[in-house]
């Protein structure tokens, strides 16, 4: 058993981000990933997939992109060797391949279990990411056995999945980038579309994330919503990182040959029943959106940002009346459901009482426990938490208070 | 959100006990499960009537100082008496009924006065699917539409957005959307 001040788990942007602060502070740590740097990056994402966000904007802690193109998008390969480069950089102390199996209390501080030998440390930090498990509804255990049922983390390419239709469970920016990628391969798809949150790429010129990040959208706190709870479970935009598809939205993905219906709701004798509410999931979607848009214009006008082209108006969604309120599953023309219905993180080997009824981690702003903190979960502490732009402010803040605490805590 | 200017906004509705009451489910989910119940007589042809008086919550039975009575009949089109609004329109009325209260919190909460709101729903039926006279007509309605005229002290996309959410957290509009279990057994 070894004996350390603090441990992080996970070497993605998050935990990575801690250990520099952690280095910058000289707090003696190590990082213990199940994998290599970046795994989920490099190993759970589909092939085409690309950051959702600019090159610019994948600064941490003492790195920024200094490449030929800040307004690209990085794929898959990019970001896994951004991440890397950015580890080897800082000599972050990994110790790769090096599981995770339980968490427990020991004494003030916490034991930490892993498939190469036990430590016990005083502060722990939980950076094993957001979007380690699919979020599957139950309905899935009544689908016909016949019918592959994927979630995107599993999911490659269109020719990995076998010939026939897809049903794609999920309209946020997974299911509508892989209904569209499968369409483009000439698939039949159909799309049950639930709560969304559609946004252009671009707006005025300017890329969705530069005004959310200049208007302080991205820097809103927690702490200033009523319910941090729903602000945490907000999905994610109907964006796609490529500037030749201006919107990824229900519009486009029609035009493009995809049947959407509502949310699926149930399975009944193999057939597959769905929500008749789309067109208010659908206005709630566009006046969510020209909300939003609006907020970008109003903080322009008071910033008195020059040079802007005009404010634009996007068409309100389509919606087929009536639309598809069933599907008759043994039929075979579905033979994949993939599940973009979300994801959660794996907590499954903590062995502490910081879950709620519901599983999901109590924490107020990252801080669970005296010595344990999570980072890198949606809206930890602002609305970029989950962003690899957002952990490096929470990292700096949570290693701040680690510091400040343990030395009270020694006292 | 919307700035109510120092004006009063009195929608009559209270949404400090409804906001207490999501702190108190919260603390206490098992408090939050309801079962709401209608007692259902016979008199004769397609008339009968419903009372409806108690119901499950909190935690315990709850008996209200009213009981309540919903008749139900068909028109003379179906050879009935006419003497009720037939169970479709009762179900249009229902939603039209959740819907407007749903507005009314949500305007209330959003800081929103009312002045005046009007909903009218309409339901299509092939009454060939009662009949039985073809499998592929559904029994139930084919479409339902619903138009609210409303007068607010609020911009159109607001009064939008209070349809739009009275739409997202009405439990009629939900049970009308979406399956539900039904199981009828005979005693």
């Amino acid at each position: 058993m070894k004996r350390i001040s603090t441990l992080i788990i996970g070497a993605g942007q998050a935990g990575l981000a801690m250990s520099r602060c952690l280095s910058d502070r000289s707090v003696e740590h190590v990082v213990l990933e199940r994998g290599e740097v970046a795994q989920s990056w490099a190993a759970d994402r589909w092939d085409s997939l690309r950051l959702l966000t600019p090159n610019w904007q994948s600064r941490l802690p003492g790195h920024a992109y200094d490449g030929p193109d800040p307004d690209g998008f990085m794929s898959m390969p990019e970001i896994t060797a951004y991440l890397r480069s950015y580890a080897a950089k800082g000599a972050l102390p990994v110790e790769t391949r090096t599981e995770v199996l339980s968490v427990s209390a020991e004494g003030q501080g916490y034991r930490v279990r892993t498939g190469r030998g036990d430590w016990v440390c005083c502060n722990l930090v939980l950076a094993n990411g957001a979007c380690t498990l699919p979020r599957i509804p139950h309905v899935a255990a009544s689908i016909p056995r016949e019918i592959l049922q994927i979630s995107p983390l599993r999911y490659r390419n269109p020719d990995s999945l076998p010939e026939g239709g897809v049903l794609v469970v999920g309209a946020s920016a997974s299911g509508v980038q892989i209904a569209a990628e499968l369409r483009a391969a000439g698939r039949e798809v159909l799309m049950a579309v639930g709560q969304h949150i559609r946004a252009p790429r671009r707006y005025r010129g300017r890329d969705i994330q530069w005004w959310m990040d200049q208007s302080g959208t991205l820097d809103q706190r927690a702490e200033d919503f009523d319910d941090p709870l729903r602000a945490r479970a907000v999905p994610s935009l109907q964006l796609v990182g490529r500037t030749d598809t201006p919107l990824i939205d229900l519009n486009y993905l029609q035009a493009q040959g995809i049947e959407i219906t509502g949310r699926l709701a149930a399975i009944r004798d193999g057939t597959a029943l769905f929500s008749g509410g789309l067109a208010n999931a659908c206005a709630l979607s566009d006046l969510k959106m020209r909300r939003l848009l609006r907020s970008f214009d109003d903080w322009a006008a008071e910033a008195n940002i020059t040079g802007l082209p005009a404010p634009e108006t996007f068409a309100t969604t389509e919606v087929a009346k009536p639309h598809r309120l069933s599907l008759d599953l043994r039929r075979g023309e579905i033979r994949t459901i993939i599940w973009a219905t979300g994801f959660r993180p794996d907590f499954s080997w903590l062995e502490l009482p910081v879950l709620d009824t519901k599983r999901r981690l109590r924490h107020v702003g990252g801080y669970v426990a005296p010595g344990l903190y999570a980072l890198g979960q949606p809206f930890l502490r602002r609305r970029k938490s989950q962003l690899i732009d957002g952990v490096g402010g929470d990292a700096t803040e949570l290693s701040d208070h680690l510091i400040q605490t343990q030395s009270r805590r020694a006292a | 959100m919307n700035i109510h200017n120092n004006t009063v906004v009195d929608n009559g509705v209270n949404t400090e006990a409804l906001i207490g009451a999501r702190g108190a489910f919260a603390d206490m989910p098992e408090a939050a499960a309801f079962t709401f119940r209608s007692t259902c007589d016979w008199i004769e042809g397609t008339y009968n009537a419903n009372t409806i008086n108690g119901y499950f919550g909190l935690g315990q039975e709850q008996e209200r100082k009213q009981t309540f009575r919903i008749e139900s009949d068909h028109p003379e089109v179906f050879a009935a008496a006419d003497r009720a609004p037939t169970p479709t329109e009762i179900v249009l009325s229902a939603l039209a009924s959740c819907l407007t209260g749903g507005v009314a919190a949500v305007a209330q909460h959003r800081g929103i006065q009312l002045n005046s709101v009007r909903a009218t729903v309409e339901g299509d039926i092939d009454v060939r699917g009662i009949l039985g006279m073809d499998p592929e007509i559904r029994n139930g309605f084919s479409a339902i539409r619903v138009r609210f005229d409303i007068d607010a002290d609020a911009s159109e996309d607001d009064i939008r957005a209070l349809v739009a959410q009275s739409q997202k957290r009405s439990a009629m509009f939900d049970i009308l959307t979406n399956p539900t279990d039904v199981h009828v057994d005979v005693a």
